[in-house]
């Protein structure tokens, strides 16, 4: 099937794209993206360790040019940090996606949306490929839009909680009004939350703690793998009508008296 | 020169550019980004860019994150 999600001209070999974070080491990361088959990794900007040079860097691991790398503004509360973080990753990746972040709360971690919407606007005016980390408000989605956002990109539900899709009708309603790709970050815990954001016809789905913090990150990770490519199947084959009562898959006719 | 670097205060022998102390400090320039005194100097600009007494320099990469 040829269903190759496109972003601003971009084009992306898989609809899963997964983070960097939480794992064991470096070699943990590289085995698990390569178990997932994803072709985006997000990475955070960070200071440089000038203490000690000789410890590993994420990318002794993991071949840039295999991967589109995206940087994210992760820990950032205010407007001017989040375009200072973007600025900054844009230097450092020589790349123009952007995941953005402005997280309004730590126990949440939800995004400070009124922030979200002027960072989107200014970094969007600055040639960024904005992808805004927001929360599943259809109408906060449709504003990031209209901002100049690249993609929306809803939680599920909060950052690293596993409780899956907490409101899929809004993710729907966001799906029907938003005329760009919607990307789930956040909140998928397993392969079936992944599998029923594909099915909702999101776009892609963003993990990182799902794989990272499985028993068995591998295998996880192509748990994953195989839940988006299901959830966009069973997407583009189009389900059953649900119904109350059942209707018999066997014929009636032939049957013995 | 007293500098500071990544929030620590930071000598430097002499004047220097930017490349010649992220060489000193044995980073390599790729997949750096690096601002003074919150501006971002451009890779393009790293061999000509003057470092300057008391400037705030902050050296960054890209680590794992979500």
């Amino acid at each position: 099937m040829q269903d190759k999600l496109v972003i601003r001209g971009i084009e992306f070999s898989s609809r899963l794209w997964v983070g960097t974070g939480k794992y064991k080491d470096f070699e943990e990361t590289a085995k698990a993206i390569e178990a997932s088959g994803a072709d985006v990794v997000t990475v955070a900007v960070r200071r440089v360790n000038l203490t000690d040079r000789s410890k590993p860097t994420l990318f002794d691991f993991i071949d840039p040019k295999k991967f589109k790398i995206l940087p994210n503004t992760a820990g950032c509360y205010t407007i001017e940090d989040a375009l200072r973080y973007a600025r900054l990753g844009r230097e450092a990746c020589a790349t123009d996606l952007i995941k953005l972040e402005v997280i309004g709360d730590e126990k949440t971690l939800f995004p400070d949306v009124c922030a979200l919407l002027k960072a989107t606007e200014v970094l969007a005016k600055e040639g960024f490929i904005v992808l805004p980390y927001t929360s599943d408000d259809p109408i906060t989605a449709k504003r990031l839009a209209e901002a100049g956002a690249a993609a929306v990109m809803p939680l599920g539900a909060p950052i690293g909680s596993g409780l899956g899709l907490r409101n899929p009708y809004n993710i729907k309603i966001i799906l029907e009004t938003v005329d760009l790709p919607i990307v789930v970050d956040a909140g998928v815990g397993t392969a079936s939350d992944a599998a029923i954001a594909m099915e909702l016809g999101c776009d892609a789905v963003l993990i990182n703690t799902a794989i990272a913090g499985a028993k068995d990150p591998f295998a996880m990770a192509e748990a994953m793998k195989h839940a988006v490519i299901a959830g966009r199947y069973a997407y583009k084959a189009g389900r059953i009508a649900k119904k109350l009562y059942a209707t018999a898959s066997s014929p009636l006719e032939g049957m013995l008296l | 020169m007293q500098i500071k670097l990544n929030g620590e205060d930071f000598v430097i022998e002499g004047g220097a550019t930017v490349a010649q102390l992220l060489h000193a400090l044995d980073i390599q320039p790729q997949r750096v980004a690096l601002e003074v005194n919150m501006y971002i100097v451009k890779r393009a600009d790293y061999q000509t860019y003057e470092i300057k007494e008391g400037d705030t320099i902050e050296v960054v990469n890209l680590v794992g994150g979500g």
